[in-house]
């Protein structure tokens, strides 16, 4: 896991050379601070035990890290534009047209991607899967990144939803990710130590980044071009 | 502010925003008094069942979302130049008092999620809860119907 992060951050710090267009640092700066809050949670806490049961305390802790903060992180890096801009032209419109088939049109849907990202979470915590190791965390991590990039839509995606779908696809994934908070608490895997803490954590962490999230799609929305034009008109 | 008549649209667009920043705030000191400062509410108490439980996060999550939402449309309501105070305080009124109102009554006595205070007679509790809901709504219905707006259409 750790050598996909790091070929991550080398394959988009060589786009933004390759880049037709100078490309914002912050941009950059998000990615590797996305990869690198991934790195952290893979290092140590999400795999942690305490006394021989595994410590869903510290796992909270890096699930956050990596489901949440990284994919938030990574969006907002805007990978595919890069891509798009930095590969050679013949790529580029092998790219975009794969990224306008229907998988990738169903993916990038916040009404497939939320949903599967949800429903995911929940199989995971309640198989215990959630402690089997690095595919499961390659999971973690990508289905956030579908499901935030569905969302706030950083990247240009074949059919952009209304502000208001995307707003609610956010609300019902955070609804679904307080109720299994909620559940892990009542309801702790079996055999495993600190799942008090842990769903504490992973509920107020949760909400903060959703509140975050929901705060960048706002702002794009405020600022977009469709709701300037039409605030603009004369009445 | 400019003169004249709102458009439909950017009434309901200013109705839209008071009701979800009033079920946002509401909401907001729900959590921020009663949980995280007077540690009255409990977080889980683990006498409400499943149905409490969807609810419950159904309703931590649409408030905040409420109240972003609520916020980015009323800054495009000003931007629009059109603000009407009675509309969008009764809006946010009702909002609020209805959120008051759904959680006082179902959330407390019908799911019995969770109480307003343990270890206490809850029934001034419960009507100092539900009371002051009731008084918001009907204070925010009026504002609407006098800004000449139902509250459902």
């Amino acid at each position: 896991m750790t050598v996909l992060l790091l070929a991550a951050g080398a394959a988009y710090v060589a786009a933004t050379w390759r880049c037709r267009s100078p490309w914002p640092l912050t941009r950059t700066a998000a990615w590797l601070a996305g990869l690198t809050a991934a790195g952290v949670a893979v290092a140590g806490p999400l795999g942690a035990h305490a006394g021989g049961h595994p410590d869903l305390h510290a796992h909270m802790a890096g699930h956050l890290l990596l489901g949440m903060v990284a994919p938030l992180l990574l969006v907002l890096a805007a990978p595919v534009t890069l891509a798009l801009r930095a590969l050679p032209q013949s790529a580029a419109r092998r790219l975009s047209r794969l990224l306008r088939a229907a998988p990738a049109r169903w993916l990038t849907d916040p009404l497939v991607a939320v949903p599967l990202h949800a429903a995911g979470l929940w199989l995971l915590y309640g198989t215990g899967l959630h402690d089997a190791g690095p595919l499961v965390w390659l999971h973690l991590l990508a289905s956030g990144y579908l499901a935030t990039a569905s969302v706030l839509a950083v990247d240009p995606t074949p059919h952009r939803r209304g502000v208001a779908v995307r707003a609610g696809a956010l609300a019902a994934g955070a609804a679904a990710h307080d109720v299994l908070a909620k559940v892990l608490y009542a309801h702790p895997p079996a055999g495993t130590v600190g799942a008090e803490e842990g769903a504490r954590l992973v509920y107020d962490g949760g909400t903060v980044v959703t509140l975050v999230t929901a705060a960048l799609l706002w702002r794009r929305w405020y600022l977009g071009r469709d709701a300037v034009r039409a605030a603009a008109q004369p009445v | 502010m400019s003169d004249g008549p709102a458009r439909p649209a950017a009434r309901r667009r200013l109705l839209v925003s008071g009701l979800l920043l009033g079920l946002g705030t509401a909401g907001a000191v729900d959590e921020i008094v009663f949980h995280q400062l007077l540690h009255w509410h409990h977080f889980y108490d683990r006498a409400g069942g499943a149905a409490g439980l969807v609810s419950d996060g159904l309703l931590h999550a649409g408030t905040f979302s409420a109240a972003v939402a609520g916020t980015a449309l009323l800054a495009d309501a000003r931007r629009r130049g059109r603000f009407l105070p009675p509309l969008w305080w009764g809006a946010l009124l009702t909002g609020a008092g209805a959120f008051q109102v759904w959680d006082g009554l179902v959330h407390h006595k019908l799911l019995r999620l969770h109480q307003v205070r343990y270890g206490v007679d809850l029934t001034g509790y419960d009507v100092g809860w539900v009371l002051p809901g009731v008084l918001l709504l009907v204070a925010g219905v009026v504002l609407l119907r006098r800004a000449g707006t139902a509250p459902v259409r």
